[in-house]
Parts: C-alpha cells; structure tokens; sequence
C-alpha cells in the first residue's frame, strides 16, 4: 500500500517537470529591424533589370512581396497601389518582388505578372525572384509582405516587417494602417510605434531539390 | 490484500470516469464558443479557437491551420486525415482550422468537406485583426501556412512548414512516447 502511494506520488512528480519542458523550433532567417539591406538585382515585367541601388536618390523604398496566385495578396493589390500613389511622392515608393517558384505557380510566371500588372494598373516595378536567392535575405515567408527600407549614410535600414493594415477582408474595415503610420514616422523623423506585425498569408513556394 | 483489491478497482474507476470526461471535451468547447454557425460550419473568432489550443486532458492534439485556396495545406491535408484514422484510438485528436474567405464557406469550403469526406473535426477561424492573435498561437508565426500545432497537457511544438505523412507521424510519435 505505501508502496503504490510512493510510486503515485514519483509519477505526480515526473508529470509535473515534463509539464514544463517546452519546444521551440527556430525562426526563418533574415533582416531583423535595424539591419542594413543588400543590393539585388532582378528582372522587371518589362525585361529591363531593376536594383535596390536604383532607389539611391529616394528616401526609402515599400518593398513588397507579392504573388498573382495568394488570394490575400490579391485582396491587399489595390490597397498596394494606394501606398505606392500616396507615398511615392513623398519619397517611398513601392517596388513589389514576386519569389515564387513558377514551375510550382505557373500563373505567377513573368506572362502572367505582366498582364496582373496591366489589370490591376501597378504603378510600380513587379520584379521576379527568379532564383529565389533574395527573398530568403530578407527572411520574406508569405505573400503579401512589407519591408519598409529607409535610406540612410549607411544604406537602407530595414524600419519595418510585416503586414499592411489589420483587416485583409476590406480596406473600408480597416483600424490600423500599420504601413502608412511607419512611412508617415519616418517622413516626420519620428519613431515608429509599431515595427513588426503578423498577417496570414500564402507560403512562398519553393521547389524541393 | 483485499484493501489492496479496492484500492485498485477505485482507481480504475476514478480513471475511466476522467476518461468519458475528456471524450465530451471538445464537442463542450465547440458547443459553448462557436460565435455563429453556417448550416454544417462551427466559425469562431479567436478567443473561440483559444481553448481548442489549450486542452489540458491526456489526449495529443494536432491542430492544422489551412485553407481550400492554400495549395501545399490542400497537398497535406490527406496526411493529417491518415493521422487522424490511425491514432484517434490512441488518445489523439485532429483539429482542422481553416482560415477561408467568408465569402467561400458556401461555394469552396463545404463542398471539400463534403468532397473529401473529412474525418477530423473542422473549425473556422474568421478574426481579421491577425496582427493580435497570431502571435497568440506562437510568438514564432509569421503568418504563413500551412502551420500546425502538436501538443498535449505537457508539451507543445509549433510548426511553420508542410509535412509528409512520415515526417507528421515522427512529430506526433514524441508526443506519444
């Protein structure tokens, strides 16, 4: 008898310690807040190259990964070519970077970019990630996602990870405009509030070796 | 002896009661939070998803974030079900989330259900406001999916990936050991 209770009481114990022990899995890697962004280099829609370098004489660049296929990409397109109308005269352009693998999405091929673009009226270059080698520097996961870069002495300062506004369903619904109210602190020289939001969206795709 | 003999039947007793509890578990929470219903759909807000991540009985739940227009979530989604007829015997539970538009619940979401005959219980998530509750699920999420949640009364894992079926029985097998 006292030895089932002893037995219960190890048994209590072990469950109690194992309670505690929790995994963890690491995080995708790429630019934290703060951290200077490289140059690149990628193909636009209309063949020409476009680099980060080109947007020397701006104050910053919106960069945004984008796709043709994600239905939250999708529903955030006019609202993307809203940030680059409002705020590339200010100084923040957009440039949009498709990084899927188009033999994974065919219908996000340089083709069908093109015709997106000319739907939806993009304002802005709609660059193809054709190697996949520049939205893993930036630690991109999902399609739609915002870097804002501001451009300092020592280059381009990542200032802002993350979502557009708090309500992908509709812009009219929309409390939080987390994009505009960082490029708004940046063009006044002010801190921004919020420097990293989450948004679902669509995993970029990349094919398997 | 005999002591010993009630002893062992009162414990198999208060143990099998704990048992039918824990099987009402969740089909309670899914009765008491579902914020509106659409015939055959439980839709919740987050704060109605948030006790289906935080069961505390002696069942391992696989929790999988998805959606109909989510290509490599649709290419999974089979893997989870196998999972499901495989060990819904061994104490583990299946918890679909699906995170489709409102506006395909009618035309995409339910005839898939109907389609694929899914087995595993299928909640929806519909709470715009991401930014507040993603982190709530892993402070790790991006916000990408597919993403799925293993985890019990003592151990949680968060994953941001696509799974085989093998590599999904490995992760559940720790939890089970």
């Amino acid at each position: 008898m006292k030895k089932t209770t002893t037995l219960i009481v190890a048994g209590c114990l072990v469950l109690l310690v194992s309670a505690f022990a929790v995994k963890k899995i690491a995080t995708a890697e790429g630019y934290k807040i703060g951290d200077i962004a490289e140059n690149f280099t990628l193909k636009n829609i209309d063949g020409k190259m476009v680099s980060l370098s080109d947007y020397e004489n701006e104050k910053g660049v919106i960069v945004t990964f984008t796709c043709n296929t994600c239905p939250y990409a999708v529903a955030y397109e006019d609202r993307i070519v809203a940030l680059d109308k409002k705020y590339a005269k200010q100084g923040y352009p957009v440039l949009a970077i498709m990084p899927n693998d188009t033999s994974i999405k065919p219908d996000d091929d340089l083709n069908a970019m093109k015709k997106r673009a000319d739907e939806k009226g993009f304002t802005f270059p709609y660059l193809i990630d054709e190697k996949q080698d520049v939205f893993p520097k930036f630690g991109a996961t999902k399609t739609p996602h915002i870097f804002i870069l501001d451009r300092t002495e020592v280059g381009f300062v990542v200032s802002y990870i993350g979502a557009i506004d708090n309500n992908y369903k509709s812009a009219e619904a929309v409390t939080t405009k987390y994009v505009e109210n960082a490029v708004d602190a940046l063009i006044k020289g002010e801190e921004i509030i919020e420097k990293e939001t989450k948004a679902i969206g669509c995993s970029i795709k990349v094919a398997k070796n | 002896m005999k002591l010993k003999l009630i002893f062992i039947v009162f414990f198999a007793l208060a143990s099998c009661k704990q048992e039918s509890k824990k099987e009402t578990n969740v089909k309670e929470i899914s009765k008491a939070k579902a914020i509106k219903t659409n015939n055959a759909l439980e839709i919740y807000d987050f704060n109605g998803i948030e006790p289906f991540l935080n069961i505390k009985d002696n069942k391992t739940y696989v929790v999988n974030f998805w959606a109909t227009w989510c290509g490599p979530c649709v290419k999974e989604l089979p893997h989870f079900e196998e999972l499901y007829k495989n060990y819904r015997d061994k104490n583990v539970e299946v918890l679909l989330v699906s995170l489709d538009f409102p506006h395909q619940y009618d035309t995409k979401l339910k005839p898939f259900i109907k389609e694929r005959k899914l087995q595993s219980k299928v909640l929806v998530l519909d709470d715009p406001d991401m930014n507040t509750w993603i982190p709530k699920v892993d402070e790790n999420w991006s916000g990408s999916i597919p993403a799925t949640i293993i985890y019990n009364k003592n151990e949680r894992t968060f994953f941001e990936q696509s799974f085989t079926y093998e590599e999904l029985e490995e992760q559940l097998q720790q939890f089970l050991n």
